[in-house]
């Protein structure tokens, strides 16, 4: 609970401080404020307290929460001039993220679905208007409103499973959800499976999985890339959780009866995510459909249930985080400088910016799921686990698109390093320096040594 | 600790490479590939060559998946990690003539990489074969997409996918084993007892990725386009010492492992590999390019290893040894001379050429002693192999024996009219003023024809080194009751 109130007290005091005219110390008092909650999980590691029955702060929730808040760290490390232009909503750009921040950590923790939807709906709104933060952009403005009302949609599916439910169960508090399955086993209320049905589409919706994925790339591409990058980032690996806390937890039970459904869901993921991605110029669109791809990924941990599910899609988020991270970090510098946010906008960076060139490729590489980059690690869990169950020919579908994605994030690489571009040198602001050399230490350390993070849960 | 620093010198090597610019980068890669050589001389002095595996580490590495980092050498690896700490130095000597851009980043891929061949070779992990397999990979990808050729991105990208997906059916069948045997040690999987049909797939998830890597036909077709396009010195990479990757893992993680898949499937194989003699010799009977000759060439002589090794048998597999090792050290000569050809005369068609042998004595010379070597000349080092991996597939089927001997007679046709179009004959006007080897190239041209001769002269001893490994490896594949 502390690292909620933390974020929540940081984001009004932001908020203060933005209005008093005190610009200079608004990143410090965030990274303070998140620094602070990070205590805060360290202090709470291994001392689950569960809060008046509607949350849980177990190792789960503090682990997904660490890396919410350390991706969140690392995107406010990259405000660093880009606001410069439209400065004037500084503390509201910060507060709002924050506020996002906090509703993910509910999302995380919650252990009632009622505090699911208050934390999903706190970080949707905030996002939202974050998407379309820059007033006077056309795209941005799209970008919001195709968000909201997309969002919009899919709250309801996921309200009206959550109230399914709670007609067949008489409850929103999960464990008593999943004890009801597990005593009425063959006479589970009609209305409970329609319910279901409908919290997935709404939750897939929200994580981003086809066909409920048309959204993302016009949302991606017209959003702020800082935002994006939140989104992409922090914002999916909450949306895993709360997926994995529901269905892997409440819902397992009745594990035969959506996993198949899911299934479907993870290959029509997989490939349209990855061979759309496989067309795109725009390198916003390109993570926006590998984003998508990702997402299918992350579903194979609840398509073949196990004791390791929740540490592997830890493993592939923390992974995902910190790449993501270093492409958009290198994408706003890029675009600062050229002004366009296609692929060939990278042509020759590693003539004009070395070591972010260097950052880029690892992150491509970690993203493609190379050995020694965490990439290589989520996707290896992932194969490991549903090999394990037997679904080979989900693995040779998995296989197949990896073979895809090698393609499209190698075009990167092959412009970043064996295209010719122009020579206009691109300078690295020290934060972003800071943010690359950290996470490709982490992309790379985790690839080297995944046991820091293996077995964290 | 003796194989980790055979193991992470190159990697230091690399680290250290890059931080140098110009001439001490090249240097400083000499430098550390000599290194590596050293500390081979020195495992070979302590090496006894019996089956057994020595200098052998075994760290936990990822233990919440049953990793180790588990490595050492015996017979076969030793041959292997011999090829790759022996041709290393004299690829990077070999490219001392060019100025690449960014030498620094260039030298560091090259000892990157051979840190990953000399992992692949000693692993006895599977994780940990896996790691060196890609981490092989990755250098020479950007060596070739950095330093090749006009269509160098195309046709590395074709290189690229083609290769990527033989690991990830690999990887697919490495995770398979290890949720059969709880294990990724290579022990347990000799242990496994897998039924027919799980033998079949699992053999058929490594074959494609060594099949690829070799190549064999028809999984082969990435290689001509990227040994043209690639920088010489990466085509020498590739040629000399990683399509001995695929070699090694058909020896070491297939034919041990599913023997009764091997079994099975021994005949399609056979015959795939035989095709890839006959169809890859006469492909470059009609090349005019010598560069393409040599690496279709390749694709015959690797077909015939491939032939050698799933005769299993002693013959078969010895010769699979010393071939390994002489067709690296003739084929990195054969494209080191190319690559002299080329860079004086900025050609490497066939037509083009001619009378070079009275402009440069020397460098004809060793060129012939090199294609000698290359058609297995009694006496040449190639001799030896080819007479065994024929014997070892005589012995198989008297019929696929034959037909695979074509490739002896194939190979002198194409290689002698080569050298004859090439050095033979008039000089034209692009040929009269080429000049003769010097330096760095004689330096490395007399060594390869040294090693040429030496091995085809007295091969007892590299045949020794491996001859009981490969013997134990044969009563393991006998024990899991295969015929």
């Amino acid at each position: 609970m502390n690292i909620i109130i933390t974020i929540a007290i940081t984001a009004f005091v932001v908020l203060y401080a933005g209005l008093f005219k005190a610009k200079k110390a608004l990143l410090p008092l965030t990274l303070l404020g998140l620094l602070v909650a990070l205590g805060f999980v360290a202090c709470s590691w291994n001392n689950p307290t569960t809060y008046y029955g509607m949350m849980r702060m177990d190792n789960f929730a503090l682990a997904f929460s660490a890396i919410s808040i350390v991706g969140t760290f690392f995107i406010f490390l990259l405000t660093q001039k880009y606001f410069a232009e439209g400065s004037d909503n500084i503390a509201e750009y910060f507060t709002l993220i924050l506020f996002a921040l906090s509703g993910i950590v509910i999302m995380v923790s919650y252990q009632n679905m009622s505090m699911l939807f208050i934390g999903l709906e706190i970080m949707s709104v905030s996002l939202y208007i974050l998407a379309g933060i820059r007033k006077l952009n056309f795209a941005s403005n799209e970008a919001s409103l195709k968000y909201f009302l997309m969002g919009a949609f899919s709250t309801g599916f996921l309200l009206f499973g959550i109230t399914l439910i709670y007609g067949a169960t008489g409850s929103f508090d999960i464990a008593v959800i999943q004890q009801y399955l597990v005593d009425n086993v063959k006479t589970i209320s009609p209305l409970f499976y329609p319910g279901v049905i409908l919290v997935m589409i709404g939750l897939c919706f929200k994580v981003g999985a086809a066909p409920f994925h048309f959204w993302k790339p016009d949302v991606y591409e017209g959003s702020p890339s800082l935002i994006t990058a939140f989104m992409s980032t922090v914002v999916k690996t909450a949306g895993f959780a709360a997926f994995l806390r529901l269905f892997a937890g409440a819902f397992e039970p009745l594990h035969d009866f959506w996993a198949p459904a899911l299934m479907v869901i993870v290959i029509i993921t997989l490939c349209i995510g990855n061979v759309t991605a496989l067309y795109q110029k725009n390198f916003k669109r390109m993570l926006a459909y590998s984003s998508i791809s990702h997402a299918g990924y992350l579903l194979f941990s609840l398509v073949v249930l196990s004791a390791n599910s929740a540490s592997n899609v830890l493993v592939y988020a923390a992974a995902y985080t910190f790449a993501s991270i270093i492409a958009f970090a290198v994408l706003i510098l890029v675009k600062q400088k050229v002004g366009s946010d296609t692929i060939d906008s990278f042509n020759g960076l590693g003539k004009r910016n070395p070591f972010a060139a260097f950052a880029l490729t690892v992150a491509m590489l970690s993203l493609a799921g190379i050995p020694l980059t965490a990439g290589f690690i989520g996707k290896y869990v992932m194969f490991l686990n549903v090999m394990a169950n037997y679904q080979v020919a989900l693995v040779v579908i998995a296989i197949l698109n990896a073979l895809v994605g090698f393609y499209y994030y190698f075009k990167v690489i092959i412009a970043v390093w064996f295209k010719e571009g122009d020579e206009v040198v691109l300078d690295t602001p020290f934060q972003y320096k800071i943010v690359l050399l950290l996470s490709v230490i982490v992309t790379l350390l985790l690839g080297v040594y995944p046991d820091l993070i293996l077995n964290l849960i | 600790m003796e194989l980790l620093l055979l193991l992470f010198l190159p990697l230091v090597g690399a680290i250290i490479t890059s931080l140098l610019k110009g001439n001490s980068a090249k240097v400083s890669a000499l430098g550390f590939a000599l290194l590596s050589l050293c500390v081979t001389i020195g495992l070979l002095t302590q090496f006894t060559p019996d089956a057994t595996t020595q200098f052998a580490v075994n760290y936990p590495w990822i233990q919440q998946l049953g990793i180790n980092f588990h490595a050492g050498i015996d017979g076969i690896s030793m041959i292997t990690v011999i090829l790759t700490n022996v041709l290393m130095p004299l690829i990077i000597l070999a490219s001392f003539k060019h100025e690449y851009k960014k030498a620094n980043a260039f030298y560091a891929l090259i000892l990157f990489m051979q840190s990953g061949l000399l992992l692949v070779f000693t692993a006895l992990d599977g994780f940990l074969f896996y790691i060196g397999w890609e981490a092989a990979l990755i250098p020479i990808y950007f060596i070739c997409a950095m330093w090749g050729g006009k269509d160098r991105i195309k046709v590395n990208m074709k290189f690229f996918v083609y290769t990527i997906a033989g690991s990830l059916f690999m990887l697919v069948g490495l995770i398979y084993l290890y949720l059969q045997a709880k294990s990724f040690d290579i022990t347990a999987f000799y242990a496994l007892n897998l039924d027919s049909y799980q033998q079949g797939w699992v053999f058929w998830a490594f074959f494609i990725a060594f099949a690829i890597k070799m190549p064999i036909f028809p999984f082969h077709t990435w290689q001509p386009d990227t040994y043209t396009e690639a920088p010489t010195t990466g085509t020498m990479l590739l040629s000399g010492i990683m399509l001995k990757m695929g070699i090694y893992g058909v020896i070491r993680w297939l034919l041990p492992i599913v023997p009764q898949g091997v079994n099975d499937w021994i005949c399609v194989v056979m015959v795939l590999s035989v095709i890839g003699i006959i169809y890859a010799s006469l492909i470059a009977f009609t090349q005019k390019d010598a560069k393409r000759l040599v690496a279709y060439s390749s694709i015959a002589h690797v077909g015939l290893i491939a032939a050698g090794i799933f005769a299993m048998s002693t013959q078969g597999l010895q010769g699979v040894m010393v071939q390994m090792l002489s067709h690296g050290i003739n084929v990195v000569g054969l494209f080191f001379v190319l690559d002299i050809i080329s860079s004086r005369l900025k050609t490497n068609k066939i037509e083009e050429l001619g009378g070079l042998a009275k402009v440069a004595p020397k460098l004809a010379i060793t060129f012939l002693i090199i294609v000698l070597g290359t058609v297995a000349l009694p006496g040449t080092n190639g001799f030896i192999g080819e007479f065994l991996l024929l014997y070892g597939v005589y012995n198989y089927n008297m019929w696929l024996g034959i037909v695979a001997g074509l490739t002896i007679i194939f190979g002198a046709v194409y290689m002698l009219r080569m050298y004859q179009k090439v050095m033979l004959g008039t000089t034209n006007d692009l040929t009269i003023g080429f000049t003769d080897i010097k330096g760095t190239e004689k330096i490395v041209l007399y060594s390869i024809c040294a090693l040429i001769i030496v091995m085809g002269v007295y091969p007892k001893p590299i045949m020794h080194l491996s001859e009981a490994s490969v013997q134990h490896l044969l009563e393991q594949i006998k024990l899991k009751g295969l015929n």
